[in-house]
């Protein structure tokens, strides 16, 4: 399904709320309500960035009571293609973005007994609508939030005031260590577990469950792959009859949008598997940045998900 | 639009007519003389002014009285409406799409006013207005989804989507060809769509799982399904059976003009903001074997699909008793012409 249309919005609010972390409220341009949404939902915010646009996606933290607002949070990230820094450095209460409607892939399981939430630094932020949720539905769930240090703890002071009883820290320049194996003993059947952070703690958390013996399908992710940046190539979109310039810091699918073609994709982080585009040719070597296509697949170099992978160097041609 | 709403039966002495606008308006499914499963969703968006299309949930002259049969059915059998606990925010969010939509569409009829999560909803054909908070149960006289769907034609399934599929965990089922919501509650897509002969094969069931998972908020989509039916009854389910499947053996050469319906549903799928979860609506439309021989183009390519069609997709569809009946009556009204492209008539 192909990216629709945009939603108009101001930023209504700009607020500092960690070390590196901003939140941003926003509101829909035109005075009308927004979409609700569901918990785990995010949208995909457009950058006017010089040299190209990028779309970034971020999870939706709520309100959910109020259908007016949205508010999403970003985290500075200065090895990056420079959308955060962007929001960080040139979005300002009275600007106008362009974001997408919402979409849930990080959906908590309807049927679960109990949810186990993890997060780690920025990855806090589907967990805001979800513990909301949660908690004013009386549903069984605790929350484990590890941070580098206490500065970067973004929204402690609110899950402590809201939810403390079901909230736990750990900082790591504080000694304190997130035991996965302690939070997953002793849990009754039919809870679910959710994690979202660093790439090397997911990994971490979901090793660890699965050697406890917990099955796949009470396993869930959210995976904050930002599209890493590389060196500049050129595609060749067969079906549109077009050439475009990937430049460094742009991805593929954000550069193919940009000439007016309409790809399909979700998720923008290499997850969802909506924007698998088959490869007709390729003569440099593929960089495959996504958690979807199968080693086989990717070995193969018939199929590139184009929202986070690329080209080292030359020219890729696409069924597209 | 002003509805005149018919007072009729679908049941016992089958009083059901369809007036001229409403044969002309008829979804006739067909786009070709030939019929094959494929997955043919296409956007459900505002099509031509008076068709079945021209809003989001169709109102017709058939509305207060489809009503009327649906309530009889949940007096004798409630489990044909069941929610299972974790769809109680899907119901309500069904409640919100079905509401905006009815009094966005049909003002003369329908009336919504909201202040925050007050709501105040007049259906001033079924003659009910109520006040209610948004989200509290308690506050209307059914749950969420038994409330408005006792005011809404057609059928209606809430899926829930997890584990990499779609879950049918509640719906209101009294429209239907054969098939028991009582039976099919808490399964998955596949399990759901096991009895379907043919399209498993094809890997339809795979592809419009695929598609539905990334259905969207406000991205509505639509597809035609049909059969037919021996008299006009609304409730063709398995758990009454014993009532209508022997009508299949009273369709004669005499009779089939009148009696043999073609039933065509009109299925839509929402993406539902609150819950996540996705509506699946089947909205069932009726015409006699005289109402579509009265559209010259329908007559002849109805002719062609139903001598055409596949034994086993005539066998599931329960066609088999009297499709040779129904053909030869057709065959009367197929002059051999082209006929022309698309569902609409000439």
């Amino acid at each position: 399904m192909s990216r629709s249309a945009p939603i108009a919005v101001v930023v209504t609010a700009v607020e500092h709320v960690a070390q590196d972390i901003k939140r941003f409220s926003m509101q829909r341009a035109d005075g009308q309500s927004l979409p609700h949404f569901s918990p785990g939902s995010h949208v995909t915010v457009e950058m006017p960035v010089p040299g190209g646009h990028k779309r970034n996606p971020y999870s939706l933290m709520g309100p959910l009571d109020d259908p007016h607002t949205y508010q999403i949070s970003v985290l500075r990230v200065l090895q990056s293609r420079g959308g955060s820094q962007f929001m960080h450095d040139a979005v300002n209460v009275g600007d106008q973005l362009q974001i997408s409607e919402p979409f849930n892939l990080f959906q908590p399981e309807s049927i679960a007994r109990r949810h186990i939430l993890i997060a780690g630094g920025i990855g806090i932020t589907p967990f805001m609508a979800m513990t909301q949720r949660f908690a004013a539905a009386t549903i069984r769930f605790e929350l484990h939030y590890a941070v580098r240090s206490r500065s970067r703890a973004a929204y402690a002071d609110v899950l402590s005031a809201q939810i403390g009883s079901h909230v736990h820290f750990y900082c790591d320049d504080e000694g304190d260590v997130l035991d996965v194996r302690k939070i997953l003993s002793g849990q009754p059947l039919g809870t679910h577990l959710y994690v979202c952070g660093p790439e090397g703690m997911i990994d971490a958390v979901l090793n660890a469950a699965r050697e406890e013996g917990w099955p796949e399908e009470y396993l869930h992710c959210e995976r904050f792959t930002a599209a890493p940046s590389g060196e500049p190539f050129d595609v060749r979109l067969v079906r549109s009859n077009l050439t475009v310039h990937v430049p460094a810091n742009q991805t593929v699918l954000e550069a193919v949008e940009q000439a007016g073609v309409d790809a399909p994709c979700l998720c923008r982080g290499g997850a969802c598997g909506q924007c698998e585009t088959a490869i007709i040719s390729h003569d440099g070597a593929l960089i495959h940045n996504d958690h979807y296509l199968s080693d086989d697949d990717k070995a193969s170099g018939e199929k590139i998900m184009i929202c986070v992978s690329r080209l080292a160097a030359g020219t890729l041609t696409l069924d597209l | 639009m002003v509805l005149a709403f018919k007072r009729e039966t679908f049941r016992d002495d089958y009083t059901f007519r369809n007036s001229p606008e409403a044969v002309r308006r008829f979804p006739f499914p067909f786009d070709a003389d030939t019929y094959m499963y494929s997955v043919n969703i296409e956007p459900h968006v505002a099509g031509r002014k008076g068709s079945v299309f021209e809003h989001p949930i169709d109102i017709d002259e058939h509305y207060v009285s489809e009503m009327r049969d649906r309530a009889l059915v949940l007096k004798n059998d409630p489990l044909r409406c069941q929610t299972l606990p974790h769809m109680d925010l899907a119901g309500w969010d069904l409640v919100e799409l079905l509401m905006v939509s009815m009094s966005e569409a049909y003002p003369e009829h329908f009336l919504l006013e909201r202040n925050g999560n007050d709501w105040h909803w007049v259906n001033r054909p079924l003659g009910i207005d109520d006040r209610f908070t948004f989200g509290v149960t308690s506050t209307l006289p059914y749950g969420p989804m038994e409330y408005i769907t006792r005011q809404c034609q057609g059928d209606f399934c809430l899926l829930d989507q997890r584990d990499g599929n779609l879950w049918v965990d509640a719906g209101m089922v009294t429209t239907q060809a054969d098939w028991s919501m009582d039976f099919d509650l808490g399964m998955n897509f596949f399990e759901w769509h096991a009895p379907v002969p043919l399209a498993h094969e094809k890997g339809v069931f795979e592809r419009a799982l695929k598609f539905l998972m990334q259905l969207r908020q406000g991205h509505p989509v639509r597809r035609f399904n049909w059969t037919m039916s021996s008299t006009p009854r609304l409730d063709t389910s398995p758990e009454n059976y014993h009532k209508w499947g022997y009508e299949r053996a009273l369709i004669t050469p005499e009779n089939v003009s009148e009696r043999l319906h073609l039933r065509v549903e009109l299925q839509a799928l929402w993406r539902l903001p609150r819950s996540n979860a996705v509506v699946f609506s089947i909205r069932c439309y009726l015409a006699s074997m005289n109402d579509i021989v009265s559209v010259p183009k329908w007559g002849r390519r109805l002719h062609r699909v139903l001598r055409d069609v596949h034994p086993a997709l005539a066998e599931y569809k329960g066609l088999t008793r009297y499709r040779q009946t129904a053909v030869d009556f057709l065959s009367k009204y197929d002059d051999g012409q082209e006929t022309s492209p698309g569902i609409w008539p000439d």
